[in-house]
């Protein structure tokens, strides 16, 4: 098992640059996230650390050792695809003591090893079949088992469950986490689902356009966005964000935007411009006191809680509020901010300042 | 209530179709049938009108197909001893003799040397270039992968002059590398194009796993890729042996003795002694068993490889 660095580093397709000058680092027996729309270049960063494509510039340390111009067979990783790609001409014992033949191990103890993790992945009466007639699971599995069989330094794995069905996908993801938790393997993950990330990973980096616009735990990253683009694409539904021209202080811990004086975390740095503040919905509640109106349009049922979108003067918001609080489309409601776990951006750039909530989660960028 | 279904066909569009098939298949079946009886008749007998459908068979046209025989005077017959074989009584009923082999067997011989030979290399070649264009980023592919093709975009004997004249400046006439690397010049083309279409269907994932669980690139290719390409390799197989088997043309003009193979000889049976119809036709039936055997051999992959792409698995 081993820490992965990666610093600077950079790939570019012929005009197109897939990803820039990312650096970050994952910790010994980590399970990383690499999230973010298609497209961004998680794929990338993932094939780089594996092998399969070489970066243009920058470089990737596995246990210390620089590996970044390596082919992938001397970099010690175990990848599972996303359509897993077990070979379709061998069977599933095959299969998965394929990694060891290479290695010219024993055929004893490729015979024990097989075993041990066909026990382990609850695989063993299928050993013998074929790997066309398997399941979706059971395919998943034995790639799984082809990875760990190995015992690699780290794993690799690109979308691993986006070919299963929903049901099924849930079950896996506890299965994959409970099998990482076990073995403490150092895992990186690349998955376009934000549940997904937040529900299975350690750590995570948020991704955009070959640009990694936020490193951190999932808690840091959802309560305290770095950026409009992470505040936007974590959450369901996402943060609700009001454009307003205004300004702020260092030291201030209100805004005034649109004649009401908001809450929020003591500001650490000045700022003049368009602004934006951003609130999870969770945070807004419906109070007829509040400082702020609106009208509701529309109420979404969901069990325990309900979704209220509010038509207010500096645009549209949705609250997430007890379904057993009355909200009737057409009323006329006061709103409440919980002014702590806010955020200011700037418009323009969309990084989000500096402020007491979020100070130190920001430097790792 | 009958059942009914609009994908599946009903009674009468089943009995149409079978018709239809069993149509095509006699009228495609009949020259064939033709060629394997007149084989088995006799000379007088194939010649017959109207033509005989009923005859006794006769292994006379496969025996002249393997001989050379001389004519002799009753006289000197009635001397020799009697035939020892059943061949040599067959001959000696004509009042002839078997003067010794025919041409034929070398001539079998040297096509199935050709036709297999150029069918290998065609493929080998044709397998490692598709690879490459499918994978690797090779400057100029499209141009390259285009002028590939442009090779056959007219009919090879359009050039005969030119590549006999180059065959004869590098000692390449009537040799069996020469027709070799002729028949691969004109199958590459379309081996590289029918077997990148198949490469481009294999997933890279399988050797990117490869390429993780320890192989080398060529490792990952041999062990991984080539199974998966058998479908393709099969069926382009069978495509250029039939081509270079078939090959008449190219085979009159550059070869003439050693390296002749079956299709120009098998015309010249017909001038030997009078117009021997069965020797011809049971030359022309044992010249089809080769690719017969070889395509019902791979004949599943070969509809396979048909219809690929058609259909995502």
């Amino acid at each position: 098992m081993a820490e992965i660095v990666i610093k600077n580093l950079r790939k570019e397709f012929g005009d197109f640059t897939a990803v820039q000058s990312s650096s970050f680092k994952i910790e010994d027996g980590e399970f990383f996230m690499l999230l973010g729309p298609s497209g961004c270049g998680k794929t990338t960063t993932l094939r780089m650390i594996a092998g399969l494509e070489l970066p243009t510039s920058g470089e990737i340390y596995i246990d210390k050792e620089e590996v970044g111009q390596k082919p992938a067979r001397q970099r010690d990783i175990a990848f599972v695809f996303q359509m897993f790609a077990l070979y379709p001409h061998m069977n599933v014992r095959r299969n998965i003591s394929y990694p060891l033949v290479s290695q010219g191990m024993s055929k004893k103890h490729v015979t024990e090893k097989v075993a041990e993790v066909s026990r382990i992945l609850g695989i063993e009466d299928i050993l013998d079949r074929p790997v066309s007639g398997l399941s979706g699971g059971d395919r998943q599995r034995v790639a799984l088992g082809r990875a760990i069989v190995r015992e690699p330094k780290a794993f690799m794995m690109d979308e691993p469950l986006g070919a299963l069905d929903a049901e099924f996908r849930e079950h896996m993801a506890e299965e994959l986490r409970a099998l990482h938790d076990r073995m403490g393997a150092t895992t990186v993950y690349v998955t376009h689902d934000q549940l997904e990330a937040m529900q299975m990973g350690d750590k995570i980096v948020v991704m955009n356009h070959g640009v990694i616009e936020q490193f951190g735990t999932p808690q840091d990253i959802y309560d305290k966005p770095a950026t409009m683009f992470v505040a936007d694409f974590i959450g369901s539904p996402s943060m609700n964000f009001l454009r307003f021209h205004g300004e702020v202080h260092t030291g201030s811990s209100s805004v005034r935007m649109h004649h009401v004086d908001l809450a929020v975390p003591t500001v650490r740095e000045p700022f003049e411009g368009d602004l934006v503040y951003g609130i999870r919905p969770e945070h807004i509640a419906l109070n007829d006191d509040g400082g702020n109106r609106g009208e509701v349009i529309a109420a979404e049922y969901l069990g325990t809680t309900q979704i209220v979108t509010v038509k207010t003067v500096g645009g549209d918001l949705k609250a997430r509020i007890p379904s057993d609080q009355p909200a009737r489309p057409g009323e006329t409601v006061g709103l409440d901010f919980n002014g702590s776990t806010a955020t200011l951006f700037d418009n323009q750039s969309g990084r989000a300042l500096k402020s007491d909530l979020n100070e130190g989660v920001l430097a790792h960028v | 209530m009958s059942s009914y279904s609009i994908t599946e066909p009903s009674r009468l569009q089943k009995w149409l179709a079978g018709t239809l098939v069993v149509f095509y298949a006699v009228i495609t079946l009949l020259p064939l049938v033709w060629i394997l009886t007149t084989g088995f008749k006799s000379p007088v007998d194939a010649i017959a009108y109207p033509p005989k459908v009923f005859f006794e068979p006769s292994l006379e046209g496969y025996v002249n197909l393997f001989t050379t025989r001389t004519r002799v005077s009753p006289e000197a017959l009635q001397a020799l001893p009697p035939p020892a074989t059943w061949y040599e009584e067959i001959v000696r009923n004509r009042d002839m003799v078997i003067a010794g082999p025919s041409r034929y067997g070398e001539r079998f011989l040297n096509s199935v040397i050709i036709g297999f030979g150029s069918t290998f290399l065609s493929v080998f070649l044709g397998t490692l270039a598709a690879y490459a264009f499918s994978r690797f980023k090779v400057p100029l592919k499209d141009d390259l992968l285009f002028f590939i093709l442009s090779t056959r975009m007219m009919p090879p004997i359009a050039v005969a002059i030119p590549i006999f004249l180059m065959f004869r400046t590098l000692g390449l006439s009537d040799t069996h590398l020469g027709m070799i690397l002729l028949y691969t010049a004109v199958n590459i083309s379309l081996a590289v194009w029918l077997l990148k279409g198949f490469m481009d269907e294999i997933p890279r994932e399988y050797e990117e796993a490869a390429l993780i669980d320890g192989y080398t690139r060529f490792q990952a290719f041999y062990k991984v890729v080539l199974p998966q390409a058998a479908t393709g390799i099969a069926s382009t197989a069978i495509f250029c042996l039939i081509f270079s088997w078939n090959e008449y043309a190219f085979a009159v003009l550059l070869t003439s003795g050693t390296a002749q193979t079956a299709p120009p000889f098998i015309p010249t049976i017909i001038g030997v002694g009078g117009q021997d119809w069965p020797a011809v036709a049971a030359g022309a039936t044992l010249f089809l068993v080769p690719v017969m055997v070889f395509t019902i051999l791979l004949r599943k992959h070969l509809l396979r490889g048909i219809t690929f792409g058609a259909v995502r698995k």
